[in-house]
């Protein structure tokens, strides 16, 4: 797709005190991409994440969605803006207090005109989407760690946003469970035209997935290539970009 | 036998003779005679052929050898180790020690600690005044329009802090009343003046003990609870949740429990004050020649209901500082396990302190306007 990019981050630095993480970030989303934030260990990969879900402000620089300045943006309106976005959180992050079905209801109680029987019918299939219909009424602290993502990820589909962000959504799942949920990321974006950005250091989802990327080196502190993964495979001219995608292992040429 | 022996060799070359056994329940030799045997030396080797069984006590040492090398630039051949030791070595000697992580020991002294201890206190007041701004404002979204929070959540908080803690409220002013009428028995009995523990107890309980008692309980039961839930929260990115979901932790989680205290504290000291008459009542009954009626008649004549507002007024303002001062600490803690119980303590003792503290401004108070 051409024309503006659904999000367009400008000149960005992270920076805690006077710690600068990452320096001078520049990339650009397109709608309906699948965008992979990567890199290696502590470069500030979830720090990104949160830099453009508005959890935590730049030290300098912007993020544009569709155009509009999200930090620049007053309180309200960075509010409204966000509520466009579903994130998904490395733990679930799920309300421990409320059962599922509560979960995924209260962005719909607050955002949305539905009445209770209503909800509760969207709430049924959003938790269907997801494989958990049956589990409405179960707290976060009784089911495994794969279903508090699962529901997690039907909690922040729940207002059907346009933009979706996961924090590492395939650590800690069984190859098998993390291969279930990246059909699934595809099959939502592909279903629901959302444009996708998702933090992964697992080699085999990147290239399942991704479209496009970007790499944040721990080292440089800046990020070191953009483009699509298989594409930095082939033909990125920074050796640990090829390193990384190759687990290492030696380039055959 | 000396497990370290240091050898001069030909050409300014110095070579580490290692022997024995090197077990970590035999100690490890110390490495004083490392530096002066490493002066003007241009090569070292090492020689481990009589090393008879080792553990990382031997790669230890030598690992210090091998920093020390590295410092003066001098060449160091490890290839006389056992094969196992020399990998070892070549693993830990692979990754430089990594400078400037920002958590280099450094001894601070009295006058930099005490500085930073105050700039740190300052932060705290601001954060804690900021906080009940915050609080405040969130109040008032109460009655501009409705506020964000879940009617279930109140319902249950109000049933955690207010119904849950009548029999550890009931036991307490019970006792209370007990105390303070046999003190008063005591003493009064010897002026002949039985009849007045009632006054004591009545007047006592409705002004001071039935609101701090009931306020200290809470403090201890519900504040830790608030500061231990809402600091789990925190752990588990469920504020973040909640706030990319546009939702204010403020009216979402402080509000109701704020309003579950304002509501649950008046009616608890309320129930106390009644407790703790009865338990007045008991003593009486027991230890003094009293009648039921005659001590209830007195209680009635003593205390104004002037006297009972007071007592209830006051308890109002405690449950908002138990409920400042539990969620408080829940916000601000941080996303360890650690940190949650340092976040419960200090909101147990930041609002045990803060109700005494504001009890003893009352008290100068209503003695200036004469309640």
């Amino acid at each position: 797709m051409t024309g503006q990019p659904r999000i367009d981050v400008r000149d960005l630095d992270m920076v805690f005190g006077d710690f600068a993480v990452q320096r001078n970030l520049t990339f650009q989303i397109n709608t309906g991409d699948v965008f992979v934030i990567m890199g290696d260990s502590g470069c500030g990969k979830s720090t990104l994440l949160r830099h453009l879900i508005g959890l935590q402000r730049p030290g300098r620089g912007d993020v544009h969605y569709d155009g509009e300045a999200f930090w620049a943006a007053d309180d309200e309106r960075r509010q409204a803006m966000s509520r466009r976005f579903g994130v998904l959180f490395q733990s679930g992050a799920l309300w421990s207090s409320m059962t599922l079905a509560e979960n995924v209801a209260l962005p719909l109680q607050l955002y949305s005109p539905l009445s209770p029987r209503e909800r509760a019918d969207v709430v049924r299939l959003k938790l269907a989407l997801v494989g958990l219909r049956g589990f409405e009424n179960h707290y976060p602290s009784e089911i495994s760690g794969g279903m508090k993502k699962r529901a997690g990820l039907a909690r922040a589909m729940a207002l059907d946003p346009d933009i979706l962000f996961f924090d590492e959504p395939s650590a800690g799942l069984d190859p098998l469970s993390a291969k279930r949920l990246d059909d699934l990321i595809l099959e939502l974006r592909d279903s629901l035209g959302a444009t996708i950005v998702i933090v992964t250091h697992e080699l085999a989802s990147i290239f399942a997935i991704g479209d496009n990327g970007v790499f944040l080196c721990a080292d440089r502190r800046t990020m070191i290539a953009t483009g699509s993964p298989r594409d930095m495979l082939e033909n990125c001219p920074d050796a640990k970009v090829r390193a990384f995608l190759r687990r290492g292992e030696m380039e055959t040429q | 036998m000396e497990r370290v022996t240091f050898d001069r060799g030909d050409a300014g070359s110095l070579i580490v003779r290692l022997a024995g056994d090197w077990q970590i329940k035999d100690g490890v030799p110390g490495h004083d005679g490392v530096d002066p045997a490493l002066e003007g030396v241009a090569q070292v080797r090492v020689d481990g052929a009589a090393v008879g069984a080792w553990d990382s006590s031997l790669a230890s040492w030598v690992l210090v050898l091998a920093e020390a090398c590295r410092a003066r630039g001098t060449p160091l051949d490890l290839s006389g180790l056992p094969a196992g030791a020399a990998k070892l070595l070549a693993v830990a000697i692979a990754v430089p020690e990594r400078k400037g992580t920002g958590k280099d020991e450094r001894r601070t002294g009295f006058i930099e600690r005490l500085g930073r201890s105050t700039i740190q206190a300052g932060r705290d007041i601001g954060d804690t005044v900021g906080f009940i701004g915050e609080a405040a404002r969130a109040f008032a979204l109460l009655f501009t329009r409705r506020a964000r929070f879940r009617g279930s959540d109140l319902a249950l908080l109000i049933q955690e802090c207010g119904a849950e803690a009548l029999p550890i409220v009931t036991v307490i002013s019970l006792l209370m009343g007990l105390i303070l009428a046999f003190v008063g028995a005591v003493q009064l009995a010897q002026f002949g003046a039985d009849i007045y523990v009632a006054n004591l107890v009545v007047i006592a309980m409705a002004r001071e003990m039935a609101a701090v008692m009931t306020a200290i309980v809470l403090a201890g039961r519900t504040g830790a609870a608030f500061a231990a839930q809402i600091g789990a929260m925190q752990g588990n990115e469920e504020i973040d949740a909640l706030q990319t979901l546009g939702i204010s932790a403020m009216e979402f989680l402080v509000l109701p429990r704020m309003l579950a205290l304002i509501l649950m504290t008046p009616l608890l000291c309320i129930y106390a004050n009644l407790m703790g008459v009865l338990g007045g009542l008991i003593v009486a009954m027991g230890m003094l020649d009293v009648s039921v009626n005659g001590y209830l008649l007195q209680t009635q004549g003593a205390a104004s209901l002037g006297d009972f507002a007071i007592g209830i007024g006051k308890s109002a303002i405690f449950g908002i500082i138990v409920a400042v001062s539990g969620c408080l600490q829940g916000i601000k803690a941080g996303r360890s396990a650690a940190a949650v119980g340092q976040a419960t303590t200090t909101a147990v003792v930041m609002g045990i302190l803060f109700i005494i503290v504001a009890d003893g401004i009352f008290a100068v108070l209503f003695n200036i306007l004469g309640w």
